[in-house]
């Protein structure tokens, strides 16, 4: 015979050997579904906060720098700064005698059509052009992400970047005659933050 | 208005001008330094070339606020007896048609012999490419800027 406090000591073990095992044993389909589906949510999320990043970074005011060739971009037509042969140069700065801030002050020029201004007014160097003209979104996400090609940058310098960088801030202060970017810089910075705390996913 | 202190041409000056005035009219009208020129207005020309620390700028955008305690060097700076090559040079090919763009013109030059001893015709168009001449003396100032450079190699 068994008391009843040695039944309920038996039935507990029973239980608890139960669920051990059941711990052990793979997910149940019902549990596995949903974790498959929290991932694709937040990638979904991600990817969705990036078109929104991208939106920014494809205006003309990021665009017009980020170019693959050797001239910038300049206006919202993206016009070539050929008209005076303007050139990256070997530090991205411009060729001698004409660097960029022969005429780029570190503030704007307050006359509609004279050049604007910002500290250290350049382009990328040529080691390291961070080029995104004419990427898909999903390829401007990766160059974006890759340090090889975002001059060295972990995702969170990129973030400080993006939020803090002088010629970054400019595009939300252009100057007389040139738009802004789609988004405000704080709704931007929302966006960067969602973007990387959903793993910072990117288009195929 | 507010006390800006530059150093123009090698002389310490003191300018009672507002901050947000642009360089070229201080050097114009309260130095006298009239060879420098007003073209644009917009860093478009080059007329309004000077050298602040070495580098070319466009004085007709820059505060004088911006170049506070700077070395500038106008075109009356260059030399005090029109010895240095890139006057030798504009003299001896004769470079001048108006002559209103050429300050900005030598000024540019100067700039890029000291970056560059020996430029291509290449070099030199990418330099002088932001220093316009409606008369047209494109092929004359970089046949002097080949001298320019000739002469100060010479003198070495």
């Amino acid at each position: 015979m068994i008391s009843p406090y040695e039944r309920r000591f038996l039935i507990c073990g029973w239980a608890s050997l139960f669920a051990l095992l059941a711990g052990s044993a793979p997910l149940s389909p019902r549990i596995s579904a949903r974790a498959q589906e929290n991932t694709a949510n937040k990638k979904d999320k991600s990817l969705q906060a990036f078109r929104a990043v991208a939106s920014v970074l494809t205006s003309p005011r990021c665009l017009n720098c980020h170019i693959p060739g050797d001239a910038p971009l300049h206006g919202d037509d993206g016009k070539p700064h050929k008209e005076l042969n303007i050139k990256r140069g070997p530090d991205g700065r411009g060729t001698p005698a004409m660097r960029c801030t022969n005429c780029h002050q570190s503030e704007n020029a307050a006359t509609p059509h004279a050049p604007p201004g910002a500290p250290n007014w350049q382009l990328p160097p040529p080691s390291m052009r961070m080029a995104w003209q004419g990427l898909s979104t999903g390829d401007l996400c990766r160059t974006l992400k890759d340090p090889a090609k975002n001059g060295n940058m972990t995702l969170a310098q990129l973030y400080q970047h993006l939020d803090e960088h002088p010629l970054v801030l400019w595009a939300w202060n252009p100057g007389p005659g040139r738009s802004v970017p789609p988004l405000s810089h704080e709704q931007f910075m929302s966006k960067v933050k969602e973007w990387m705390d959903t793993g910072a996913a990117c288009a195929e | 208005m507010a006390t800006t202190r530059l150093i123009v041409n090698g002389k310490a000056r003191e300018l009672n001008v507002d901050p947000a005035t642009p360089l070229l009219w201080a050097l114009r009208e309260q130095l006298g330094l009239t060879g420098t020129k007003f073209g644009c207005g917009m860093a478009l020309c080059g007329a309004c070339t000077v050298h602040v620390d070495g580098n070319a700028i466009r004085s007709c955008v820059t505060p004088v606020a911006a170049v506070a305690g700077k070395h500038i060097t106008t075109i009356e700076g260059l030399s005090s007896d029109r010895s240095h090559p890139v006057q030798r040079a504009w003299l001896q090919v004769q470079v001048p048609q108006c002559g209103y763009c050429q300050p900005g013109q030598m000024m540019s030059a100067a700039v890029l012999l000291a970056a560059n001893a020996n430029p291509s015709d290449a070099d030199i168009d990418d330099a002088m490419a932001g220093n316009l001449c409606r008369c047209g003396t494109y092929a004359r100032i970089r046949k002097a800027i080949h001298l320019a450079a000739e002469l100060a190699r010479s003198a070495k």
